[in-house]
């Protein structure tokens, strides 16, 4: 194949994808507002999506809360800045860390797991067998999953900020000698409300990225378990990337301060 | 169309990419018969049945069931017309997170208003019509290739429908439970009355369970009819897939004189 056709058949594989991306995005809205509602469904979907990420989203924080603390106390002690450590950990965790992090480990742990869950479904006919049994399976399978994406990980971002705080704090007086009580000053004396909502409103948003990638992926699998196999592969690809990319558009269309002016 | 006529295809042609799978099907099935459509691995079997429930859609032609052109419905009209269907897939596609007895009741929760326990005494009852007992509380995961095969047939009638589509109900079981599912065929069409279209390369099966049988062959029906017109047909390729049917028809002749 000359290089100009398969150029081309990638570009139409792209809009492809996307229009059919697109389509099944309005058709999850389209089912959210309709009756009967699966409440138990969207519950059963939070505690796999959210409660279930507690952990790992927690060492993750603590670790990153820690290592932050450590990094910024070696750069700030060359200016004599030292005491600004709490503070930067704390801006850092909940405007940035905290929702990037949280957002690319659930597309890790649970979004492959909904994406390989529905792709197995589609390989063995279950999900025909919804429809041959009247129920429609986006109704039924994706609007939960979608709904419980978006719910928890602003809940799981506000655990991150939590526990990255804490750890940045242990280190930050347990090992670097800072006294706890300045140190919690001015953790909080710089951090606006503004910095831990513009972190939970994108961690929404990156919820529902992940939603609706992979849910997408698993919807579309063909080719049995090697199928499965890619397309768990690219949900997590997918939806990874897009929260980088969405997270610096969101950042600096709505939350950036202008530089210099602040 | 005549009025014991409950499913007409008409021209029906689906292509996937290049490929292109039916090329112009017809084919008229009346109401209370078994019809058996046979062809090799790829002939678009299960094409077939899939747009007579609505599960793709034609590029050309129309699918007819009950005087309602399938690919024409609203989202709404299809999922009336899908509860006249009951359908058993290959795999039997039991959803793998219900157990057997949810599995079974599932049409009965989410479209009746019937209360639990009618709901649980419906599905023992289509349990015990397949033969499996006491499996309601197990997951599919439990269950042998065999038991899920019944206990999708079990799902597959829970609302008694009208039509009930086979898809390759024999494929991958061993001889004896072959021959146990075409029992149960045959006397689930009895007790129930409907319309049953099987699609299977089993001939074993086509033989026992057809009233008519449908030879596809390149996208087209190449022989329509009773199992003796078809195994009879002078066409090579139907001729070379029906040799075994014709072999037990034969014997099962000779079984009988003597």
């Amino acid at each position: 194949m000359s290089l100009i056709s398969s150029l081309g058949a990638q570009i139409i594989w792209a809009a492809t994808a996307t229009g059919k991306a697109m389509i099944f995005t309005w058709d999850i809205f389209r089912w959210i507002f309709r009756p009967p509602f699966r409440i138990r469904a969207v519950f059963e979907q939070m505690q796999e999506i959210g409660y279930y990420s507690v952990p790992v989203v927690a060492i993750t924080a603590l670790s990153t809360g820690g290592v932050l603390a450590l990094q910024s106390f070696i750069g700030f002690k060359r200016f004599g800045a030292e005491t600004m450590v709490g503070t930067v950990v704390a801006i850092s965790m909940t405007r940035e860390l905290g929702p990037v992090l949280t957002g690319i480990i659930v597309a890790g742990r649970a979004g492959s797991a909904m994406a390989a869950e529905l792709g197995t479904m589609k390989v063995t006919e279950q999900i025909d067998a919804l429809y041959t049994l009247s129920a429609d399976p986006v109704k039924y399978l994706i609007v939960p999953r979608f709904l419980a994406a978006t719910i928890m990980l602003p809940v799981l971002v506000i655990v991150a900020d939590s526990v990255g705080i804490l750890g940045g704090a242990g280190i930050g007086v347990g090992t670097l000698g800072a006294n706890p009580i300045i140190y919690m000053q001015k953790t909080f004396e710089f951090l606006k409300l503004n910095d831990i909502f513009s972190g939970l409103f994108k961690s929404m948003v990156f919820g529902a990225i992940i939603g609706v990638v992979c849910c997408y992926q698993g919807f579309y699998t063909e080719g049995g378990a090697e199928g499965v196999g890619k397309a768990t592969t690219r949900s997590v690809v997918i939806s990874s990337i897009l929260i980088l990319i969405v997270d610096y558009v969101l950042t600096a269309i709505l939350f950036g301060e202008a530089p210099g002016g602040g | 169309m005549a009025d014991d006529t409950i499913i007409q295809v008409i021209d029906l042609y689906k292509a996937f990419g290049a490929k292109a799978v039916l090329t112009g099907a017809n084919l008229t099935i009346t109401r209370g018969e078994s019809m058996v459509v046979i062809g090799g691995s790829g002939s678009g079997k299960s094409v077939l049945i899939k747009h007579m429930i609505g599960l793709l859609k034609p590029d050309a032609g129309r699918v007819i069931v009950d005087g309602k052109e399938v690919g024409a419905l609203n989202e709404t009209d299809l999922n009336d017309l899908r509860r006249k269907f009951g359908m058993l897939f290959q795999g039997a596609a039991l959803f793998d997170s219900l157990t057997i007895g949810e599995n079974v009741g599932f049409a009965l929760k989410e479209h009746t208003s019937l209360p639990r326990r009618d709901r649980e005494k419906i599905v023992t009852e289509k349990l015990d019509m397949v033969g499996l007992y006491n499996v309601e509380n197990l997951k599919p995961a439990e269950l042998s290739g065999g038991m899920k095969k019944r206990a999708g047939l079990a799902r597959a009638i829970a609302m008694e429908p009208e039509i009930i589509l086979y898809d390759e109900p024999t494929t991958g079981l061993d001889p004896v439970m072959c021959d146990q599912i075409n029992e149960l065929i045959i006397s689930l069409q009895k007790k129930i009355g409907a319309t049953t279209v099987t699609i299977t390369h089993d001939m074993v099966s086509a033989n026992k369970i057809a009233d008519t049988i449908a030879m596809l062959l390149d996208g087209k029906f190449a022989a329509v009819g009773k199992p003796d017109e078809v195994f009879a047909s002078k066409i090579p390729e139907v001729m070379e897939f029906c040799y075994i049917g014709k072999v037990l028809r034969e014997t099962e002749a000779i079984y009988k004189r003597n």
